[in-house]
């Protein structure tokens, strides 16, 4: 019994170290947002699963959550997809090529693709919630053959605010994924959808009997949407969302992210709409 | 090239799904087949709304003038959506505008006829006017959504 809680505490202290990664290359993607290319200080590429989120320190300023954005296949750059909007991420965006930055995990459950193959997949991302569903979209089309119809349905801003712009021509054009994306405001000269993205759910093409659904945005966005993905007859089970909350240790001691029994840094952030539904229409949690 | 009637083209669309055919063939009546090019005004702020739009193919802006000028997009509808309600609001009028942005083919309804047989048959008003509560209710619940700066408030 002391062995076992001996190795539990062993592992808890090892998550707690960060390890070294240098900043190879700082992509910007809109005005916002950036993405850092990270190669580690010493040692193997950090393996993780789609959907996985690491903490990212910046030594002396602070430690912030953020969901891996790169390919989850192994060998290549670790990326993040950061929003510059606070002290921590101003500080992670600043820091410049050859820098290091520490980082934690990976932590959490993951999108488990997989549980899509053999039948339609539905990828409904809001804002920079596609961040965290690029990797799960990397590992399908790596693997294209075993899907069927595969749909990303996307919401950004404004056109200005599209993530990942290349990558959803390149999806679409190279590898059959049904892209539609919708903005909430649009310029007078912008020809492409304007609308809230669970607008795209009713008629979007795909069979909900043989659907797995993965959701990644705003709660009210992912609510709405997994709502309008039952609708249509995807089961609450095979609709997926990430949740976001103050995640902190990662290893679901200090209970900075706890959803009422769900610890979501260990439990989460991927779960089940079944599981999600009585806790996502309780505003006291 | 298959030819087909308004009536076949309305029941085939999803805002008659369910609708009874004796009704589809009274509202067709009141029917007819539109095309506009890319950049085709649809209607225009304060002209009388006497249309209502059921889109086939193509998409439409809606558009809201702005006081320093130009215009920004609020809404688009796609095939397969509606467009225009001020038809059924006294007084009648378009208080947006709407532009087709691709070559949009749709169904224009003569809004004084669809009243009338509203008015006429409440039974038929009863169908339309709750496939419109629908619509406008989705769009209602968008829109008070959109409200709040949905995606800024996710940080990663």
């Amino acid at each position: 019994m002391t062995e076992v809680l001996s190795a539990e505490r062993s592992q808890a202290v090892d998550a707690m170290l960060p390890r070294s990664f240098r900043v190879e290359r700082t992509r910007r993607d809109t005005r916002d947002t950036f993405t850092l290319e990270l190669a580690p200080v010493g040692g193997d590429p950090l393996r993780f699963a789609a959907g996985q989120f690491t903490m990212l320190l910046a030594a002396g300023v602070g430690e912030v959550p953020i969901s891996i954005s790169g390919d989850p296949s192994g060998g290549g750059l670790l990326e993040h997809t950061i929003r510059n909007v606070g002290s921590v991420t101003r500080a992670l965006v600043a820091t410049p090529r050859g820098g290091v930055l520490g980082v934690r995990g990976p932590f959490g459950t993951g999108w488990e693709v997989e549980r899509g193959e053999g039948g339609d997949v539905v990828l409904v991302a809001g804002g920079i919630g596609l961040a965290p569903l690029r990797p799960a979209l990397l590992q399908v089309v790596r693997n294209r053959e075993r899907y069927n119809r595969v749909l990303l349905l996307y919401g950004a801003r404004t056109p200005e605010d599209i993530l990942f712009a290349p990558d959803l021509e390149r999806w679409e054009r190279d590898h059959d994924v049904e892209v539609a994306v919708t903005v909430d405001n649009g310029p007078h000269d912008w020809r492409g959808r304007v609308g809230l993205v669970t607008r795209l759910v009713p008629r979007a093409g795909f069979d909900p009997s043989r659907t797995t659904a993965y959701v990644c945005g705003p709660e009210v966005m992912m609510r709405s949407t997994a709502l309008a993905l039952r609708d249509r007859g995807v089961r609450a089970d095979r609709i997926r969302l990430s949740m976001e909350r103050n995640m902190k240790c990662g290893v679901g001691l200090c209970g900075h992210c706890q959803l009422r029994e769900l610890f979501l840094c260990v439990d989460g952030p991927v779960l089940g709409f079944d599981r999600l539904e009585p806790l996502m229409s309780r505003w006291e949690l | 090239m298959t030819v087909r009637t308004l009536d076949e083209t309305l029941r085939e669309h999803p805002f008659f799904e369910g609708v009874g055919e004796e009704v589809v063939a009274l509202l067709a009546g009141c029917a007819r087949n539109v095309h506009f090019r890319p950049d085709e005004l649809v209607f225009q702020e304060g002209q009388p709304a006497d249309f209502f739009y059921l889109i086939k193919e193509g998409r439409v802006a809606i558009q809201l003038h702005e006081v320093a000028g130009g215009a920004s997009i609020i809404d688009t509808v796609d095939a397969g959506e509606v467009l225009g309600f001020s038809w059924l609001v006294p007084p009648y009028r378009w208080v947006f505008d709407a532009r087709a942005t691709v070559d949009t083919r749709a169904v224009g309804f003569d809004a004084v006829c669809l009243r009338t047989k509203c008015d006429a048959d409440p039974a038929v008003g009863y169908v339309l006017l709750s496939r419109v509560a629908r619509t406008m209710h989705e769009r209602l619940e968008a829109a008070r959504v959109r409200l709040v700066d949905l995606y800024g408030t996710r940080t990663r």
